[in-house]
Formats: C-alpha cells, structure tokens, sequence
C-alpha cells in the first residue's frame, strides 16, 4: 500500500432500523386504510350520511309534516344552476314549476313540467322554527326557494303531497341509527358471550358454540316477522323502535361473538400474552392492556359490516308494515308508499328513498371492507 | 470443468421482484453451473435469494417476480427462452428436473393421497396405464424407505409422519427419473434423527439414479456432509465457490469465513467462543453499492469496497471469490489478524461444587386428552413425567431433544405457565427456599422477577401495540414501586446493555429485525435483575451469524450478571457451546445428564448416541448403522418399559417391560438405561 | 364415512326440537291471541262479542289451555300423526294448506340456488384468474351492488320494469287460469315461465356472495405451495387450475352455502309478499297479522327444518369432499 489514497477502513454499521419504528398500532392502521380507496370513499359517504342524520332540520326544505293536496303525486322537478338569457348563460339556481290538468277519468291531477314558470331557489332560506340537535333555536334551511309556498319536490311528492326529499332526509336519522343501535346491542352481548366463550373455553365454549350455530341457522326474516308481528299496535312509537333493534339484535349478535371467541382464543396461545403473564400481570391487566386493543380494529371492522344487514331488515320489516309506524318515519316506512306495481308505475320516484338505503348500504360495506383490511397492520 | 460435464448452466441470472416502490433485484447477475451426477449446495442466509434461484430454474417462480436477463441452459435448450405454457417447459418440470422443497404438509395437497399426486407426476410425462403407474408408484415409495408403501400410497398427506411426508415427496420428485433433483431445504423442518436419514436417502438415490443435485441449505453441517461442491450465495450473487472441501477447510471470502467462524462446532472445545458476523441480511432494496457484503465486513475499504463491484477472482483449482481483497487491489487490505480476537469470554468455572439454583424433583406434567361435545377426558398425555435435576447458581443447563420431547413444556411447567401435576420445584431465592407452587402475593412477586423467560418467536412474543420501554418495563411497573422515570431510565440502560440504542426506547416492535426483537425480548426478562433466565429456544428462529450474536450476548450477560441459564434448544451444537451440563430428554423423561464435555464425548444412552451420530457434517466418518429409524413417541412417556426401546438397536425384554430410572455411570454422569453398564457407546465427536 | 353421516344427521335432530319449541312460543308468548283479535275485528264492525262467547271459543280452539300443553298437542300432532293442527282463519286443517306451499317455496328456493351456481361459480373462478382486469372490477361492483339493493326493493322494480317496459302484470308463479287448477303438464310450464323472475330476484344477493367467496378463496389458493409444486411437476395451466385451487376453494365455497340457503330462506318470505307468489311468505305474514297460531308456527317450523336439512347436507357434502374432516370427526 503505497502510492494510492490510504483506503480508510469501512467499520461494520450497525443494523438499520427500519422507518422510525414510532408509528403506533392506530396510526399504521391509519395508513393502511387509506390506500384503500374504496373504503375511503364509503367513509366519506358514511360520514356525510350520519351529518344528515344528525341535523335534517336544517337540511330538508320543508318539516316531516308539511304537505300541500294541490300537488298530490307531483313528479321531481328538475334542478339546474342556471338559465339562459338571450344566449347567455345566467347563475340563477332554480326549478320548473308544474302544469295540472284534472283527468276525470281518474280523477287525478296529472303534472307536466312547466318551461315557462321558473322557481328560483337560494340558499339559507327562512322556513318554520325547528330546534337544530335539540339545542339551538333556528328557522333558517340550507336551501329551498326564495319565495316561501313555491313548491318545490326534488324527489317528488306522496299521495298528501308532502316532499319525498325532505321525508327522505328525515328519514335518514331513524334508518341510520336503528342500525347504530342495534349494532350497539348486538356488540354488549357478542362481546360478552364470545368473551366468556373464548375466555373459559371447554364445556362453556362448546355450549355457546353450538347455541350460536342453532341460531344462524335458523331463517332470520320469518323470526323477525314473527317477533315483529307480536309488537301490540298500541304502544308508543319510541317503544316500537327500540323493540325493534332489540329484535334485529337476538339474531344480530351471533357474528360478533364468534369474532370476539376467535380472537380470545387466539390471543390466548400469543406469547406476548404469555409474557405478560410472566411478568405478573393479572388477568384483568392482561385482558385489557394486551388482548383488547389488539382485536379493538377487528371489532370495528366486524360492527361496521353488520350494521347494513340491521338497515336492511328495518328497511324490510317497516315496508311489510311490521317495522315502525308513522309518526317516526325511517326508509323502510317511507317505501310502504310504494306498495303495489301499479302505484310504482304512476309515481316510480317513491321508490327513491330506496336509493337512500342501497347509498348508504354500499358505503358502509365499502367502509367495513377497507377496515376489515387494515385492521391488522403488522400482517405485511 | 469441460463443458460436456455440464449439466445445467446458469448464466448472468437475475431476478427482479415488482413492489410498490418499483422494482426490486433479487438476484443480482448469479452465474453457476452444475456438473452431471453431483450434488451442489448453495449456501446463505435467509434473504439471500437461493430459493428464488431455485424456483427460476422451473420457471415457477411467484407473479412478482420476472427473471430480467441471464439464462439458464439445460443440454442445447435455454429454459428461459421458453414460453411458461409450452410443452418444452412442461417436459422440463418433473421430466428432466425434479424438485422437493422444505414443507411436505403445503407442497403436498391434503385433498388428494400421496398415491394420487406421485401417479399424476409420472402420467404427465409416460403414456402409462393407471394400474402399471400405481405399481411404479409403490415401486418408488420403497425406493424412498417408505414403510408399507403398499397402504401408505392411499394416505393422505396429514396421516403420514414428517419424515414419511419428506419420502413421498422424493418420491414424487423422482418418479420419472429426472437428470437434476432441486431440493429446496428439504431437511430444515425435520429433526436431526429424521434429517441424518433424508441425507443418506438421498445420497443413496444419487448414486443409483446417477443425477445431479442442487441441495438449497443455510446449514453449513448439512454442506459439510453431503456436498461434493458448494456456492455460496449472499444478496443474490455467488461469493464464492469451490469444491466443498476446499471451501470449507480453506474459506476466501469473508462472508463465508464469517459463516465457519459463527457456527457452533463439535470438534475441539465446545465452549470455544464464537465470532458473529455483525449485524444482519439487509433487505434486497437496500442493497449496499459495491460489494454487498461491504456493510458487515471487517476488512471493508472505503473507496473501493463501496465503490467497485468485485469480479469472482480464481483463488484454487475451481474455487473462485469474489472480493476485492482477493484481486487487483488486494495490496490494499492489511491482511486481517490471523487470530481473530472475539470480546474474552472467561472459561466456565466448574460448577460442580456451586450451591443449587432450581431443584426439580419428580416433576410430573399430564395433558388431557379430550373429546366431544362433553368434553370428556378420554386419555392423557405425559408430557414430562417424573423428571428431577438441579440448576447450580452461575452454571448454564442445556436442555436438548427433539421436537414433542416435552422439553418446551418442562420450562413453561418451571416459570408456572402451565400448572404442574406432581413432584416440587424449589427456587433458592435469596431470603430462603421457594416452593414454585404454594407460592402466593410478595413470595410470588420475588420469584417473578427472579425467574424470568426468553421465548422462540421474537415477533410473537413483543406486544406490537406497545412501545419498548413498556413491553420491557411492566414487569417493574406490575411488580415494584418504581416511578414511570425510573422505570424509563432502567429501560435505557437495559437497551444499552443488549447492545441497543437507549432511543430506541419509544419505538414500537415492527421497526426492528428478528434479532434486535430478541436483544428487547432479553432485556425484558433482565428489567428485574433476575437471577435464573429460562430461554426456550431463544435462538432457533434467527439466521445462523445472527443467533451467534445473540449467544455471544447471553454469554456476555452471564459473565456480567452473575446469571444462571436453563438453555432449551434442538439444536446439538448450540447446546455443546453455551452449556456447562446437558440434560438430554426424550418422550417426556430426562434419559441422560452430565458435563457437557460427558455427554458429547462418552455418551451413555443409546438415544444419546444416535443424536450424536445424527449431526450433519458427522455422517461420512460415521458407521451408518448408528441411524434410528421411525419418530419419537406423540404420547408423552409410557408407563410401562423404556420409551426409546422401539427405536433402539441395544433393546432387551427387559426395557420393555420396566422403565429405567437415572442412575450415576462411571463416566459422571447419570443415564436412565438398562444397559448401560454393558454397552460401550461410541461418540462421533472427539476431542481436539 | 358412514359414522360420519350418522352422527351429523343425529346432531340434526336436537336443533329441530329447539326450532319448532322456539316457533311456537314466538307466536304463542306475546300477548293476545287469535280470539281477542276476532273480538276485536268483530267489535269494529258493531258485533260485540260476549264474554261466554270468547270463552267458549277459547276452548273450542284449545287457547284456553296452558301455552306448554297447546305445543305438546300441536308437536305430537305433527311428529305422530303429520297433522300441524288446525287453521283459525282458513277453518282448515293447517296441512292441506301448507304443503302445497312448502313444495313451491322448495321448488323456487332450490331454482334460486341453482341459477346462484350456474352464475357465480365462473364468474368467481374468471375474477379470480383475471385478478385486476375490468372484468374483475365490474363484476365486483356489480357483486358490491347486489349486496346493497334489499330483495324487495329489486322486486319492486323488476316488477316496474316489467310492467311499464312490457306492459305485462308480473306477480305470482302461476297464470290465473292455472292458479287453482289441478296439476297438468301446461300448469308445470306455466310455473317456469312464471319462476325466472323471483329466482333472479332472490338469487342476486347470494350470487354477489358466492362471486366474493370463490374469488377470495381462489386467490389465497393459487398462491399455495402445492400450486408451485403441481406446476413443477409439469402439469397444464388450466387442469392444475381445476384440479388442485378450484378443487380446495370448492371447501369453503360448499361450507358457505350453508349461510347462502338460510338466506334464499329467509329473503324468499319477504320476496313471496311483494310479488305475491304462492309460496309460504304471503301466507305466513297473513297467519301472524291474525294470529293464526297454529298456521304461523307450522310455518316457521317447516322453513327452519328446510334451513337445517340444507345444513345437514352441505354438512355432508363437505365431509365427502374433504378428507380431513372424515378423518378428523368420523
């Protein structure tokens, strides 16, 4: 070694940590979900979904109640941001208003559009005082039109001639949080049943397994008729609703039960939970510092795939007119308009609160698909 | 070599694997070639790319990965020329090259029997009627040692034992003859007994068939015993490669000789300390420039080993290397000391005399058995039946069998994670005897923080939901008064000790590396200054310089320490370099126990003596009749004659009517045979 | 295998007591029964009935006993003698009406899980294969839809579709010269013309599930071990394709038909209302509003039994089709 640059030693390096290791559970998950992008879009549904559901006072044109027999069955008006003015293009946001011709045969109005008679709709109008989340006085909607009275049926009209859209909205609440509640039941018994059947295993674990077997296989929707078809018709609407989630959850609480079981067991035999042991933690300490949060995602994701079956079946037991009854109005019961063919086939957009439901289905399934995968963040 | 010897030629081979960051080289410009009628080994740890080699030879290589340039030409044909779904192809694949891989139970289908899958590989490529298939199938299963190979044809995968699942695998492989068998670690999951027997098969099978092997290993023995050349592979080029002898006695480059020197060996002085390869495989997209192996190198120069990529340089008759110390800038590198220095491990004192630790006495753990919905108890395992030793303060005990022994289970009856069904464990702490099992509140808080466990799976065994420093501190946080900071500032020094960074105390699990898990998972069993650390297996899941490194480190602990170690482990030579007595167990019972150097050089059971004769690497000097045939018992111990007796070459009427109790031998140590007294047992490993 | 086949059906025999003691007292517990609500009706109409009255028609029907005694009388009835009691409403013994119905639900239900097969099984099989591809997405979406649309709601405008597109009245299994006419060879093609429709109606959901399961199932299956090894033994692409990933997807596909048939089951009630088909559905919504106690339960009872005899049988198929299952528990 003599003429060319004294070549330095290159010391062994260390080994190489990867990332910065600092990311906790939620944020990987975090990061795994949102390179799903579906489910990212059905979140954003979701979320919107359930801000609807939280204020539709200030988003419905009109209340649940408003109803105007001039405009019986009234097809939806078309909405456009605005008119054309001597070849221009103006920003005037507004609907057409209606034509009515009494067919005698029927006896029945019959609506055309209108080209020349123009409803101009504006932003924060002023419509009947409403107590916006039960707290803050207010008679100011999102939108509706300028001059109070011009009707105004985006979804159309029922046979009363109330507005199908602002119904629709209401309906959001009810439909959107029976699911909630009703998940909500369903997981305090999963959690408890699976919990004690993971956690005890043997003969207990065996018991609740086949009982939770017998009970999937049981045909849910005649059950649910069955028990639905029980409610005495003269109760109060609230009872009627919470019967109903509790019904939607004697069956609905089996799938989380099995997914707390799975994981119970499964954490069981984890050295990490044997570790924990070893490091004197008590079963309490043990439960809730090490198995819990590992499966909490999985939970999550579970709950957010069952919460659309409990939608569905409201939907259907309100439309068989076995769910809940007027006054509350969900999907379900706004749908029981639509009951025969030959009424879907002179008003097809009393179908549309069903769209509500097929909307708000996908996007929770969405929704849970993307958590389901990115509940567990360690597994690539 | 002339090229008419060659049988298959890889040439310039690489292998990109598609991420989502693009594209990555697996392996990187490999060329090898493999000669007629000999079997090749290629050798490195994992990551380094040798099974994807394998799997590119048949063109089954996974969607994401692409061979990018290179060939591989078998006769006149170059294999990656051809179209995947050409007959060419197909002919190629179990016609002219067969192949076995490491796990029978997911290679074989447990939908179909064995008869099924071994009859289809062979009417793939004969005209051939069932009847005359099935003939030749049977045929094959005993060439392979199959027993009853006329029943075992109709079973399915899941009945036969792992060593008889690795036999209808060869025999599938082999079925149509191939001129090159490709196996894919194909002893790695199997037990010693097991492996030693797979070996001779299938250098049995060479000779008759006359084709060429290319056996995939990161087991230097397994080189050692059956390789007539050897390639050693690291980040997906060869380093170097040779005639086996050659490579192994007279090793170039310092990867390999890296390899040699963390290797736990047999021959001369067992506790001799190993020398680590520092740090670890670094993932292909991290691939260092220049030479790869730069970033673990000891004599690495900056300028132009991270530079210059360097050129396999001839070092012999066939043996080549690729390093730059070895070709043209060669007078750059200081030659290394020829004697390398490893950090001074003081010799194990005796122990003999030393006080006891642990005193274990006629422990008894029975698993039972249940069935149907009742759950009803319809039998009983014996786990570990009536098995009695003592631990001396200061020593390290080597706990050693092979898998289903019951030694995983006797160390997780000792720290209470399963609850003993007879017999007492008496822990000597420091205020008095402690019996493990009327132990209760401050007296099981002591004997918490006294006994402590290192687990096999450093991944499975590190909450991931929790940062470091509370994985390593709940033990303090659960069983002291220590405030958070102090706790927080034990866990630093903890970190220090195991060779981490201190700041690596806020990060969570999944950033580390198998073996930086369990330098965490060590310094969670030291948070509470324990004074008896039982590691289960602790090293087996880790590559070969990396378990080094973590041996290294217990070492060094228990020097430090003063600690006292219960080793459980599979693996004979690990065993021989970390302990100062051995306690061998099968089915459930300790068959044997003494000095380290007792029971590695004048073995006293017959079960120890096949262990021994079973090491890979030992094999060729060995007279084969030392083989044991069959697989340890599933049901724990008998109760009525010698468990081993089945298995053993020695047995009389009497091991098979009473069982053996230990008793001391004239050598020191203690054997529980009949016949000890009259036999005269060989060892394979002698003394330096 | 036989054992197997005996224990499994063995194991069926409690869960069809639990299902017809559970049908029972779900329409016999609640309060009120099929005589208040006569009274009631009667009362709208002006005609007050007597307490004497009400009591003695109690009696005649048996509701006065305890509800215990009413389901001994109503089970031993069915398991001895096949009579499921006797219809307040229709003043018929339950059996003549119910089995007419049962075979229709049964001949719809089986159509249903058919079509599902003939649909999803390549559909699954192509996704899967052609991971990625825009057939793969539209399937997909398209499985993600049917999912979402409720059964009713597809038979509504199915239905809507039918009548403005073609202007043909869509309802029922039979046309109205057939509904009461005794079989024929004309009455059977009537019904197949008529069947199509609810057998889409009902199958979409359970196709979006099946195309979700085979696809899932086989892409975890092609990537095996025992994939790569079949492929190096030289076997063709599309025989290695049926002969080992579809073969072992073909597990958990049959395990899941289980779930898919409770749901043909269950969703048929509902579908059977809106378009109005003579199967059990309509009949069994009329039974619960009028309490018809012995209709209702039989009812429910013979759904659940269909429910546990598919299970039953999946059960069986898949011991037959996987081998660790016949070795493990039989």
């Amino acid at each position: 070694m003599t003429s060319i640059d004294p070549s330095a030693p290159l010391a062994p390096t260390d080994d190489p940590v990867r990332g910065l290791g600092n990311e906790s559970q939620w944020q990987l998950t975090w990061r795994k979900f949102v390179r799903h992008r579906l489910g990212v879009a059905g979140g954003i549904v979701v979320l919107l979904i359930y801000v609807v559901a939280l204020i539709p006072e200030f988003l419905a044109p009109v209340t649940l109640e408003a109803y105007n027999p001039r405009y019986t069955l009234a097809p939806p008006q078309p909405f456009a941001l605005g008119v054309q003015v001597e070849g221009d293009w103006q920003f005037r946001p507004h609907v057409k208003g209606y034509e009515a011709v009494i067919d005698y045969n029927s006896g029945r109005r019959i609506f055309t559009i209108s080209d020349e008679e123009i409803i101009d709709i504006g932003l924060f109008v002023r419509g009947e005082p409403y107590r916006l989340l039960g707290l803050i006085e207010s008679d100011l909607r999102l939108f509706g039109p300028l001059n109070a009275g011009d009707p105004f049926y985006l979804f159309g009209a029922d046979r009363l001639g109330r507005d199908n859209f602002s119904r629709t909205i209401y309906g959001t609440r009810i439909s959107m949080t029976i699911g909630l509640v009703g998940v909500a039941i369903s997981l305090v018994l999963g959690i408890l049943i699976g919990g004690i059947s993971g956690l005890f295993g043997g003969l207990v674990d065996n018991l609740i397994q086949r009982n939770i077997e017998f009970i999937q296989s049981v045909p849910s929707i005649p059950l649910w008729i069955g028990l639905a078809a029980a409610i005495p018709a003269n109760i109060p609407p609230l009872q009627v609703y919470f019967l109903i989630t509790v019904i939607l959850s004697i069956l609905g609480w089996t799938s989380l039960a099995r997914v707390v079981r799975g994981r119970f067991l499964a954490m069981r035999s984890e050295d990490f939970v044997k570790a924990a042991r070893l490091d004197g933690c008590g079963p309490v300490r043990v439960i809730f510092r090490h198995m819990l949060p590992s499966f909490v995602s999985h939970i999550i994701a579970v709950v957010t795939l069952a919460i659309p079956g409990m939608i569905l079946a409201e939907t259907a037991l309100s439309y068989l007119g076995i769910g809940l009854r007027t006054p509350i109005v969900s999907w379900g019961v706004l749908l029981q308009e639509a009951q025969n063919v030959r009424t879907i086939a002179s008003a097809p957009w009393l179908l549309l609160p069903g769209a509500a439901v097929v909307i708000s289905v996908l996007s929770l399934n969405f929704l849970g698909d993307g958590l389901r995968d990115a509940a567990d963040p360690y597994d690539d | 070599m002339t090229s008419s010897d060659t049988l298959l030629d890889i040439s310039d081979l690489s292998i990109d694997f598609t991420t989502r960051n693009g594209p990555v080289r697996v392996v990187d410009g490999l060329t090898l070639s493999l000669p007629r009628g000999k079997t090749v080994c290629l050798v490195g740890e994992s990551g380094c790319g040798k099974s994807v080699t394998a799997k590119s030879i048949l063109r089954v290589l996974d969607l994401q990965a692409k061979i990018t340039s290179g060939t591989i030409r078998l006769g006149d044909s170059d294999i990656t020329a051809l179209h995947l779904d050409s007959p060419e192809l197909r002919a190629v694949r179990g016609g002219k090259i067969g192949m076995i891989h490491q796990e029978p139970m997911s290679f074989l289908s447990p939908l179909y029997t064995v008869g099924n899958q071994i009859i289809e590989a062979l009417q793939l490529h004969r005209k051939i009627d069932a009847k005359t298939a099935r003939a030749a199938a049977i045929d094959m299963l005993r060439q392979v040692g199959m027993p009853e190979p006329e029943t075992r044809v109709d079973r399915y995968v899941f009945e036969l034992s792992g060593g008889q699942r690795q036999r209808a695998m060869i025999a599938m492989a082999l079925i149509c003859q191939p001129r090159l068998l490709i196996a894919d670690e194909p002893t790695t999951a199997l037990d010693v007994t097991t492996q030693a027997n797979i070996l001779d098969l299938l250098r049995r099978l060479q000779a008759e068939q006359g084709m060429a092997v290319l056996f995939i290993t990161h087991d230097l023995g397994v080189v050692e015993e059956i390789a007539d050349e050897v390639a050693v592979m690291y980040l997906g080029r060869i380093v170097e490669q040779g005639p086996a002898a050659e490579v192994l006695a007279n090793p170039k480059h310092p990867y390999t000789r890296g390899l040699l020197a963390s290797m736990p060996r047999l021959d001369g002085d067992f506790n001799r300390p190993l020398r680590a390869i520092p740090g670890m495989v670094p993932a292909p997209a991290n691939r260092p420039s220049g030479c790869p192996f730069r970033t673990r190198c000891d004599i690495a120069r900056a300028g132009i080993c991270d530079t210059h990529v360097p050129e396999a340089v001839t070092v012999g008759t066939d043996h080549s290397a690729a390093c730059h110390a070895l070709g043209e800038f060669a007078s750059q590198f200081a030659l290394p000391a020829t004697a390398l220095q490893p950090a001074a491990v003081a010799t194990n004192v005796s122990t003999a005399k030393a006080l006891p630790l642990l005193r274990v006495e006629r422990l008894t753990k029975v698993f039972p058995i249940r069935k149907g919905f009742l759950e009803r108890t319809v039998g009983h395992v014996r786990a570990v039946s009536e098995v009695s030793f003592t631990i001396a303060r200061g020593e390290t005990l080597g706990l050693v069998g092979e898998s289903g022994c019951g030694k995983s289970t006797l160390a997780r009856t000792l720290v209470g994670l399963h609850r003993a069904d007879g017999g007492t464990i008496t822990f000597e702490a420091e205020d008095g005897p402690i019996d493990i099992h009327t132990a209760k509140g401050a007296i099981a808080r002591t004997l918490r923080r006294d006994m402590r466990m290192v687990f096999q799976d450093p991944t499975g065994s590190l909450n991931p939901r929790m940062r470091v420093r509370d994985i390593i501190g709940e033990v303090l946080e659960v069983n002291t008064t220590m405030s958070r900071a102090e706790i927080y500032t034990r866990v630093e020094a903890l970190l220090g000790e195991v060779g981490l960074s201190p700041d690596y105390a806020t990060r969570y699990p999944h950033a580390f590396s198998g073996g930086q898990r369990q330098r965490i998972a060590i310094a969670r069993a030291l948070a509470s200054n324990p004074r008896l650390v039982i590691a289960d297996e602790a090293v087996s899941a880790l590559d070969v310089s990396v378990q080094t490194q973590i041996i290294n480190l217990m070492k060094r602990l228990q020097e430090n320490l003063g600690l006292t170690y219960l080793f459980v482990s599979h693996d004979l030579g690990v065993i021989a370099n970390v302990s100062d007595r051995v306690a061998v167990m099968y089915a459930g019972r300790i068959v044997e126990m003494g000095a380290t150097e007792a029971i590695f050089h004048t073995p006293c059971h017959p079960y120890t003596e096949a262990l021994l004769a079973a090491i890979p690497g030992k094999g060729r000097r060995m007279n084969p009749s030392l083989r044991i045939e069959g697989h340890a018992p599933s049901g724990g111990a008998t109760e009525r004659g010698c468990a081993f007796a089945v298995r053993c070459r020695y047995a009389s009427t009497q091991c098979r009517s009473s069982v053996p109790v230990l008793r001391p031998t004239g050598s020191g140590q203690v054997v529980a045979c009949h016949r000890a007294d009259d036999l005269s047992l060989a060892s394979p490993v002698r003394a330096a | 295998m036989l054992s197997f086949v005996i224990r499994r059906t063995f194991y069926a025999i409690p869960a069809l007591i639990a299902v017809s003691f559970i049908s029972f007292m779900v329409i016999a517990l609640p309060p009120g029964d099929f005589v208040d609500r006569l009274a009631q009706e009667r009362a709208a109409l002006g005609d007050t009935m007597t307490a004497t009255e009400i009591q003695s028609l109690r009696a005649a029907y048996g509701l006065d006993r305890p509800v215990l005694t009413q389901y001994w009388t109503w089970i031993s009835g069915i398991v001895l003698r096949g009579d499921f009691g006797y219809s307040f409403s229709w003043n018929l013994p339950v059996s003549e009406v119910i089995w007419p119905r049962i075979g229709l639900t049964v001949v719809l239900s089986v159509a249903s899980l058919l079509f599902i097969w003939v649909v999803a099984i390549p559909i699954g099989i192509y996704s899967a294969v052609r991971r990625y591809s825009v057939g793969d997405y539209v399937f997909t979406f398209i499985g993600f839809l049917g999912l979402a649309i409720p059964n009713f709601l597809l038979a509504l405008a199915v239905m809507y579709v039918a009548f403005t597109v073609f202007g043909q009245h869509v309802g029922g299994l039979f046309s109205p010269q057939y509904v009461e006419a005794p079989w024929s060879w004309g009455k059977v093609m009537d019904l197949f013309a008529h069947l199509w429709l609810p057998m889409i109606v009902l199958g979409t959901a359970g196709t979006a599930n099946v195309i979700r399961v085979i696809r899932a199932n086989l892409i975890d299956e092609v990537r095996k071990p025992y994939v790569t090894a079949a492929r190096a033994k030289g076997m063709v692409e599309t025989r290695l394709l049926l002969k080992y990933p579809v073969r072992h997807a073909l597990n958990p596909f049959v395990s899941s038909q289980n779930d898919i048939f409770v749901d043909i089951i269950s969703g048929g009630t509902i579908v059977a209302i809106v378009m109005g088909l003579q199967t059990t559905g309509p009949l069994l919504l009329d039974a619960l509003r009028t309490q018809d106690m012995n209709m209702a339960a039989s009812f429910i009872l013979m759904l659940s039994v269909l429910v546990v005899l598919g299970t039953l049988l999946s059960d069986l198929v898949l011991g037959w089709l996987d081998p660790r299952i016949r070795y493990q528990q039989g």
